[in-house]
């Protein structure tokens, strides 16, 4: 999810990026660069500061995690609780991913390819979850199904619990992750313009063929993109699971909330243990962002 | 500056299909899972009479809670500015060994957990961590303060002004500043009266995103923080305790000025974009 910069929403087509062309010219012009001390200075803080920032936290997890050996760290993540903490994570992860990414389709499609009137205001509307708080998030399911909720009476009459169960981690994480995927693709297919389609609708291409033939090849790198960083929040959601979820061990536990219990029962390296799976996701899902976007500037490049 | 190329044309009958389609499902999903249940906080809130509302948000726990949210967030979105700013000047402008790692792992607090950020964040800054103890020797508290706070909000909002700053720097056009040195600017000047001014929307963008996601965080916040009334309680967490105390009223009143203050972010940033977009046309 980046967030994208101001020009995007304009309906122009933007210039495709082809990063740092210029910067070759930038060491062979003294006026428009810095001199080499102020550059030095100037790298130095950035790698000082990204270290302290960035790079220190992610160390001190994987030290955190091995601290008392590697039999706790094994115990940790082959603890029952653990797994049912796992297993939940998955699930939800499995069902908001595909929801959100259909999502991301239909509403980058309609925005991107047709002009209507209060498209601008759609744009702002699908961004409000990222402007919302988590934990606002999970009230707000909270209010409509809780047991003093608005349809919390009827619900608990069928016997459907929604609130302190999974229905409910899935409704919050889907509230929170429901921008991502949109929102890599709409900037994408507005650079990619609608001549492809068009052509293809001229040349007698049905809805279906279309999508599968041209839309899709054209999004593919950008959707990618956007559901490995929609995985990657869903599984480690915390404010608004941690408001629906009820704590309820090894039932309603995801691994964030897992986290949180052992943190709080001071197993510190069990808890980092548990943390480490959750790094790896965000570390594969860095890895597969940056080759998903070189994936997706050698298309651009390629349909010049 | 090239003249802006021509916008798509309105057509007044639609070639391709799927308009309905996809436009229906969109409205359809976006209000069942976002407006619909996000109205119901001002819908719950309208049931409260004046009185116990205003009440309810001026309680004295609460607006301390407001002041520390607001303070911490407005200081981290002010830090990652000035070091987003330059994290994004370096990586454009200069090369250096181990740039393209550095900006792979810029996204990392998108990526990783808030959680797992807030627990590794305390155990570097509590009084035995590898930040805490040089800072708890200098008589600094850097965990569970307004410091800690700060500190886990910094983590949090970097990648916003990074990635809002970076790709406008990228499309800059360097002839301009060639311009202002042949007509005997200094670097800084340069730097000061061509470039800053034309990178503020951005950087004001990047300052908006940060700081709403900061007076919204918990995750990342509530670990390091200590969660001290009056001192270092956030504005969600109090809305947690809230609803662990069944007082939905209060929680209710807090949800609803946080969207209040959410909703007005928004359309600053909105404004900031729809100026710029005027003013630099297809930059």
């Amino acid at each position: 999810m980046y967030p994208t910069p101001p020009d995007s929403v304009t309906l122009t087509a933007a210039p495709a990026p082809v990063p740092n062309t210029k910067q070759s010219n930038h060491s062979g012009h003294a006026v428009t660069t810095e001199s080499l001390r102020v550059q030095h200075i100037l790298i130095g803080i950035v790698l000082l500061f990204i270290t302290l920032v960035l790079l220190l936290p992610l160390v001190s997890i994987f030290v955190q995690a091995f601290k008392r050996g590697a039999d706790v760290f094994v115990a940790a993540l082959t603890d029952p609780d653990a797994w049912s903490a796992i297993r939940l994570t998955l699930l939800t992860a499995l069902v908001v991913v595909p929801l959100n990414a259909l999502f991301g389709v239909a509403a980058a499609w309609c925005i991107t390819k047709f002009t209507f009137r209060g498209k601008q205001l759609l744009i702002s509307l699908i961004d409000v979850p990222f402007s919302v708080s988590p934990v606002i998030a999970g009230f707000v399911f909270v209010l409509l199904f809780g047991a003093h909720g608005w349809f919390g009476t009827w619900l608990s009459e069928q016997g459907i619990s929604i609130i302190f169960s999974w229905p409910g981690i899935i409704l919050g994480t889907l509230f929170v992750t429901f921008p991502f995927v949109a929102r890599e693709l709409i900037p994408l297919m507005q650079s990619q313009g609608i001549q492809e389609e068009e052509a293809a609708i001229t040349l007698g291409a049905n809805g279906w063929k279309l999508f599968w033939r041209v839309a899709l090849p054209n999004m593919k790198w950008g959707l990618l993109y956007g559901i490995v960083i929609c995985n990657a929040r869903a599984m480690g959601e915390f404010g608004a699971v941690s408001v629906v979820s009820g704590h309820i061990r090894g039932e309603t536990n995801t691994m964030p909330l897992h986290i949180e219990i052992l943190y709080n029962e001071y197993q510190f390296s069990a808890a980092f243990a548990v943390a480490t799976l959750l790094v790896l996701v965000a570390c594969a899902t860095l890895i597969l962002q940056h080759w998903f976007d070189l994936l997706r500037q050698r298309q651009q490049q390629d349909a010049r | 500056m090239k003249p802006a190329p021509d916008k798509p044309r309105v057509r007044p009958f639609r070639v391709l299909p799927g308009f309905r389609l996809t436009l229906g499902f969109t409205l359809i999903y976006l209000s069942l899972l976002v407006l619909i249940p996000l109205s119901t906080v001002v819908l719950q809130s309208m049931n409260m009479s004046w009185d116990t509302f205003w009440g309810l948000v001026l309680d004295k726990r609460v607006m301390a809670a407001y002041r520390v949210s607001f303070l911490t967030s407005l200081l981290a979105a002010l830090v990652n500015v000035v070091f987003g700013f330059l994290t994004a000047w370096v990586l454009v402008r200069y090369s250096f060994p181990g740039k393209r790692l550095i900006n792979g792992i810029i996204d990392l607090p998108f990526a990783l957990p808030t959680a797992v950020a807030g627990i590794s964040l305390t155990a570097i800054y509590a009084e035995n961590g590898w930040m805490g103890q040089w800072l708890y020797a200098l008589g600094i508290p850097s965990a569970y303060s307004v410091l800690g706070i700060t500190i886990a909000l910094i983590f949090i909002g970097l990648p916003f002004v990074v990635r809002t700053v970076q790709p406008v720097l990228e499309h800059w056009d360097v002839d301009v500043e060639e311009a202002a040195a042949i007509l005997g600017a200094r670097r800084f000047q340069t730097f000061r009266r061509v470039v800053l001014p034309q990178l503020l929307p951005a950087i004001m963008t990047g300052f908006t995103l940060a700081f709403a996601r900061g007076i919204g965080e918990y995750g990342s916040v509530i670990f390091i923080s200590g969660n001290m009334p009056y001192k270092t309680e956030i504005a969600p967490l109090l809305m947690m305790t809230k609803l662990e105390q069944f007082d939905y009223a209060g929680a209710t009143a807090i949800a609803l000025m946080m969207l209040i203050i959410a909703f007005i972010l928004l359309v600053i940033m909105n404004a900031i974009q729809w100026r710029y977009t005027r003013r630099f046309g297809s930059l």
